[in-house]
């Protein structure tokens, strides 16, 4: 099972959790197992045609999948995947 | 071992080490060679004039500390003094430490100058400033030049909120010689919880003003200019021309673009920053000119989300202290930079969770399509960021106005939760 480090925007999906266990041997198995388990979650990173949505990146332990191959980037039993939108806050 | 008087010293010195003129060390040093040029005299001879790009090493610490000017043993070191006889005796005691290709300038640094060749004045630090920065030049990384670098340098905060407050105070105390602010908001109740540079009698001032009483305080050394309107494609350059840093501290997208776009056309780094509720993401882009393989802020993020799918702080709440970490480390960074030392946290974004406290660095690449880092660029003047971010055109009331749309988006969603991309 992969590690999935969920970003706080995101946690109301997963009970407040900021790291939740999914399988699948690809990122894109792995969203859609997130999806099985914490509905709602998926729509909020994939767009209408099933990409990643361009303000949201999602990372193979220290690597954008985007520099891999996308949501096809094979998953290991230990990795980490990490989901990391664009924040806009500073300052007020 | 033989006594020797001054003369027989000096003329066994002269019998060993090599001597150079100064046109010679001129012409070298014009010529692109790499020569260490060292001025051994004291410090009250150093500060009325040097050779341009010489390092400052008195006498009584050469032996002591020349492995770490130049640790390379067989480059060329061009030692001198204000006459050309200390730099004799000293030459000749670096050549025993192993050092095989070291001069003695002939005629010091008095020869350079009356060969009509520059020199520079250095600026120095006061017998205040020496106490007062005293723990920063003890660090063999910052010492004096350092300092002096630091002293000279002007750093842009995008923001006195937040993330802006803690740079702030940091980056004065520091004694950056400038420090811009671009802020045109008052200071609100709300914004004491985390915005330390305000205090409860400041409320209702302009952020520029309470910011520029508080860094008064902290270090007099320190100059802000004080920018009370918002950044925009049309001011932009003219405000940012001339820092070596720009820190940003915005709470929305258009203005996150718009910065990373003109740093980048600029040539400025940028120390960026944001956070939401526990979390904070820090990173730095490098201009080309400094860093061809960094990212800038659209190779992360090519598109900014649809406006209101991504709340504020002001929607979804910050943990007041987060900011006080996350702009520290936004201080820090700006000082690695202009002292020009470490590894810039640039390819990496630093994510930070305070709930677990963890501390998490992902790799971010270059993007060879990015449209104004990329190597066919298309965005190569300033845009109108708020129509790219979908954003009806920038006026005067245009904060509140988005505030108020991010206000309604919530209480469409219902109350209050935070909403990362509508459903």
């Amino acid at each position: 099972m992969a590690t999935v480090f969920v970003p706080t925007a995101l946690r109301r999906f997963t009970a407040g959790q900021s790291k939740v266990e999914a399988s699948g041997s690809t990122v894109g198995e792995v969203i859609g197992q997130l999806e099985g388990s914490y509905p709602g979650i998926g729509e909020r990173l994939l767009d209408e045609n099933g990409n990643v949505k361009r303000f949201i990146n999602v990372f193979r332990n220290d690597d954008e999948i985007r520099t891999l191959d996308g949501l096809a980037t094979s998953v290991g039993e230990s990795d980490r995947i990490s989901i990391v939108p664009a924040m806009a806050g500073g300052s007020r | 071992m033989a006594r020797l008087n001054r003369d027989q010293l000096l003329e066994l010195a002269r019998s060993e080490v090599q001597e150079i003129t100064v046109s010679e060390v001129k012409n070298r040093i014009d010529g692109g060679d790499d020569i260490t040029v060292i001025d051994i005299r004291e410090r009250d001879e150093w500060v009325q004039g040097h050779i341009p790009d010489a390092s400052f090493l008195p006498r009584g610490h050469l032996e002591l500390q020349i492995e770490q000017r130049q640790p390379d043993r067989s480059q060329p070191l061009v030692i001198y003094c204000a006459g050309g006889v200390r730099s004799l005796l000293a030459a000749r005691n670096v050549q025993e430490m192993g050092y095989t290709d070291v001069y003695s300038l002939n005629g010091g640094f008095g020869g350079w100058k009356d060969a009509g060749l520059p020199f520079k004045i250095p600026t120095v630090l006061n017998d205040e400033q020496g106490i007062r920065y005293s723990r920063h030049t003890i660090l063999d990384e910052i010492g004096e030049e350092g300092q002096i670098k630091l002293l000279d340098s002007k750093v842009l905060l995008i923001g006195a909120g937040g993330l802006g407050s803690p740079a702030a105070i940091y980056l004065a105390a520091a004694g950056v010689g400038q420090l811009g602010i671009i802020d045109f908001d008052n200071v609100d109740v709300s914004n004491l919880q985390r915005q330390v540079l305000h205090g409860a009698s400041d409320v209702g001032r302009p952020k520029v003003e309470s910011a520029r009483d508080r860094i008064a305080e902290i270090n007099p050394d320190v100059e802000v200019v004080g920018y009370r309107e918002p950044i925009t494609s049309h001011n932009a350059f003219d405000i940012m021309k001339g820092y070596d840093v720009v820190i940003n501290g915005s709470d929305n997208f258009p203005t996150r673009y718009l910065v990373n776009d003109a740093c980048q056309m600029l040539g400025i780094p940028l120390v960026d920053a944001s956070i939401f509720m526990f979390e904070g993401q820090v990173t730095v882009y490098l201009p080309k000119h400094i860093d061809p393989d960094s990212p800038c802020y659209r190779c992360l993020y090519p598109d900014p989300p649809p406006p209101g799918e991504v709340p504020s702080c002001a929607e979804a709440g910050v943990l007041g202290v987060l900011p006080g970490i996350v702009g520290s480390i936004q201080a820090i960074e700006a000082i690695k930079l202009i002292v020009g030392i470490g590894e810039p946290l640039s390819g990496r974004l630093l994510m930070i969770d305070t709930l677990d406290m963890t501390f998490r660095t992902l790799t971010v690449n270059r993007s060879p399509d990015c449209p104004v880092c990329g190597d066919d660029p298309t965005v190569t003047e300033l845009i109108d960021y708020e129509q790219f971010c979908g954003m009806p055109s920038f006026d005067e009331h245009a904060t509140e106005n988005v505030a108020e749309s991010f206000a309604e988006t919530v209480t469409a969603n219902g109350a209050g939760q935070p909403e990362l991309v509508k459903a």
